[in-house]
């Protein structure tokens, strides 16, 4: 996609107002339609885009696949991390109004913001290694 | 005015027929084809009949966004959609696993089409 | 601590599958699942001891939200029983399968596949211990998608092709569940099972709850392998690792045919599914179909593993031959062989990953004369043949006899005739394959063979020794399946 200048310039626009949406979506998951899972996929898909654009290789250099293999697992242990947390604290698994000794809202608010964390870190790193896997092969 | 009731059995239930459409064509395409690509397409619009058939019960019509407001009185059922996007997760997985199998399917056997894959006597 | 338990046996193995898959050493893998899943045993083992001790299930409210709108983690004495058997398997698959992991699979997924292994309990353990509908179908597909992935881990490339086929076959029948979930939630608006059960009561007649009945049976009939829903299941035992194999066949088709037990008994109630329905009529029928048709299938195989994965679509009809008998009788009889079979499928299963280690094939023309070289490995092989047909003293003899029992309580003498005969074929593909490893020489220039490594050896014959000592002192597993059925059938006889 060398030749392309028009392509390459409107992605390299496009791609900041696409992560920027995605942390929209990530952090608007408390008061509205939204959530790690959406947010994984935009924060995937701009990257995608740019592997689509730039190439898979210059994608590779910027995220490698080693760190995307440790970047799943690390997501679901921070979602883990917290219901252990909550276990520590001495209630049932997953029990956001535990985290806050003062106001169990505000325990809620933290422990999904928490969680969402892990679900975007999984989501956009399987995503991503997805696309590596089916797009490095068979060249 | 029978006929008026069966327009509105059809019309009302809409949602229902394309659920039902869904489900009819997506297996007719997994049990007709033999391409495997294609058994996959027909299986994620098999799946993609449970998503209509659980989201579209829990939109109220007039209903807003399930976040509690003094404007609003009327909400629709988030349960569904949060059901449904662990669902749609699911598919995906699935999806993503599928082809992931028949690339190496296609790299061993060199074909992607049932008939040659599965015959032989190599499954005796 | 105690009070956590049924949310530990859940969270532990998937935390320690994420880091497994960050560690990735075989040895270090091999030892956090091990300590996993042994964990999650003694966990299954006390929480079925304290439902037996003070007789009330224990309830689980997942992030302190109450049923029925959060998840409840429920154990009663059936799903205390079948995590007790998950778990139990999970642990002695590991033991026993660490030598043939290494063998069958590249080094480079050793650690992977630790990793899709303990993702593949938690789902199966999830899907027991779950009260919620939907719940129940995401650890359905966690252990599905993880157990499509360990199949394919195997060298030969038909693993691959057996694993796409039960990925398809799998995913229809996961999706018919989750469509018919779908239509009870849309009459009664809750997705908790005992919640569900009461507000179902005046809505049972209704065409909607009816379909959704029907598409819950036949999707969990697929995932059990029920005749004819069963074309998945050869394919996916004889091309998968054998670790793999001896793991799936003891469990994956048991905790399906749990599932379809909590449907027909807890949520629709044995008054409607049973009494007031067709089904016990038409999974009858299905049943007897497959233990024919299977036993007839095994006959004519040449992989050992082929012949065993059809004897098991056989076993899978007695065991839902016991729910058809609609008596206390005849479900003891099914819950018993849920664990017997496990326990000698599972053993049969580990002794032919062996001969497929030493042999270097399961082609039974391949095994002349293994009798004499592997006299372990084929003397136990006689051993889980006889349980396998129900010779008096072995487990294969005692869920034969409540089954025999069940059906004679209803005046069908014709099944017991049947289930003999069927015994006779049991007795004709077993006798094969002794016939050829004891009676016949071992071609000269055939590789010399020697035993199977010891790991391997001493867990099948653990699991063999279980097989004949559970056939005499039947007092946990007939025990244990004798209250839960009294629980199931709630005084309804």
């Amino acid at each position: 996609m060398r030749g392309h200048l028009i392509l390459r310039v409107v992605s390299k626009i496009l791609i900041p107002f696409l992560l920027m949406f995605a942390l929209y979506v990530q952090f608007h998951g408390d008061f509205g339609p939204g959530g790690g899972f959406q947010a994984g996929v935009i924060v995937a898909a701009a990257f995608v885009l740019y592997a689509l654009i730039f190439g898979l290789r210059a994608m590779q250099k910027i995220i490698s696949p080693a760190l995307l293999e440790i970047a799943v697992p690390l997501g679901v242990l921070i979602y883990a991390g917290v219901g252990v947390y909550t276990w520590i604290l001495g209630g049932n698994f997953l029990d956001y109004n535990m985290l806050d000794s003062h106001d169990p809202s505000h325990g809620q608010h933290l422990g999904v913001l928490l969680v969402e964390a892990g679900v975007l870190l999984t989501v956009s790193s399987t995503m991503l290694l997805i696309f590596y896997t089916f797009a490095g092969r068979g060249r | 005015m029978e006929g008026l009731n069966e327009l509105a059995f059809v019309l009302g239930g809409v949602n229902h027929w394309i659920t039902v459409f869904l489900i009819m064509a997506g297996l007719y395409i997994i049990v007709s084809r033999s391409n495997m690509i294609k058994k996959l397409v027909g299986l994620s619009i098999f799946q993609t009949s449970v998503y209509l058939l659980y989201v579209s019960p829990g939109k109220i019509i007039g209903g807003t966004a399930p976040i509690i407001s003094d404007d609003f009185t009327v909400y629709s059922n988030p349960l569904p959609h949060v059901l449904i996007l662990t669902a749609i997760v699911v598919g995906v997985a699935t999806l993503a696993l599928g082809l992931a199998l028949v690339i190496r399917i296609n790299e061993a056997y060199g074909s992607i089409e049932e008939d040659d894959v599965y015959s032989g006597e190599d499954w005796n | 601590m105690l009070d956590q338990l049924p949310a530990i046996i859940i969270a532990v193995p998937l935390i320690a599958a994420a880091v497994c898959a960050l560690i990735r050493n075989e040895t270090v893998c091999w030892l956090i699942a091990l300590v996993v899943a042994f964990a999650s045993f003694v966990g299954s083992a006390t929480m079925l001891g304290q439902v037996q001790k003070y007789g009330e299930d224990i309830s689980y409210k997942l992030g302190g939200w109450a049923p029925p709108v959060g998840i409840e983690y429920k154990v009663d004495l059936l799903a205390g029983y079948v995590l007790v058997l998950v778990s139990l398997i999970a642990t002695a698959v590991l033991i026993y399968g660490r030598q043939s992991v290494k063998l069958e699979i590249k080094k480079n997924l050793h650690g992977w596949y630790y990793t899709m292994y303990l993702l593949c309990m938690c789902g199966l353990l999830g899907i027991v211990i779950t009260g919620d509908a939907f719940n129940a179908f995401v650890f359905m597909e966690i252990s599905s998608l993880s157990m499509y992935t360990l199949i394919a881990l195997g060298k030969d490339r038909r693993a691959v092709a057996a694993a796409y086929q039960y990925l398809i076959m799998g995913t229809i029948g996961a999706t018919m569940y989750i469509i018919g979930v779908g239509l009870l939630f849309t009459i009664t608006g809750t997705l908790n099972m005992a919640d569900l059960a009461m507000r179902l009561v005046p809505l049972l007649d209704t065409p909607a709850a009816i379909s959704g009945m029907a598409f819950i049976i036949v999707g969990l009939s697929l995932k059990i392998a029920l005749f004819p829903l069963h074309l998945w299941l050869p394919n996916a035992y004889a091309f998968a690792p054998s670790a793999v194999t001896s793991f799936l066949a003891a469990t994956a088709t048991k905790v399906s045919i749990y599932l379809l037990m909590r449907y027909l008994y807890t949520v629709f109630g044995f008054g409607f599914s049973i009494e007031r329905t067709p089904i016990p009529e038409v999974i009858m029928v299905l049943s007897l179909l497959a233990i024919f048709a299977g036993s007839f299938t095994a006959l004519f195989q040449e992989n050992i593993k082929r012949m065993l994965a059809y004897s098991s679509v056989a076993q899978i009809g007695y065991i839902t031959l016991g729910i058809a008998l609609a008596n206390a009788t005849g479900l003891t009889g099914s819950l018993v062989h849920i664990f017997n079979h496990a326990v000698m499928k599972g053993a049969l299963f580990m002794l032919v990953g062996g001969i497929a280690m030493q042999v270097g094939t399961v082609r039974l023309s391949d095994m002349a004369g293994a009798g004499k070289a592997m006299p372990l490995t084929m003397f136990g092989f006689v051993l889980g043949g006889f349980s396998m047909i129900g010779v008096p003293g072995t487990v294969g003899f005692v869920s034969k006899w409540y089954l025999a029992m069940g059906a004679l309580e209803n005046g069908w003498w014709w099944i017991v005739a049947l289930l003999m005969l069927s015994s006779l074929l049991v007795l004709v593909y077993m006798g094969r394959v002794i016939e050829v490893a004891f009676f016949r020489e071992r071609p000269v220039d055939a590789i010399p063979l020697k035993e199977a490594p010891k790991s391997m050896i001493v867990t099948a014959w653990v699991f063999l020794l279980a097989c004949v000592y559970l056939g005499f002192d039947t007092s946990f597993t007939v025990g244990v399946a004798e209250q839960a059925v009294n629980v199931l059938l709630g005084g309804v006889q």
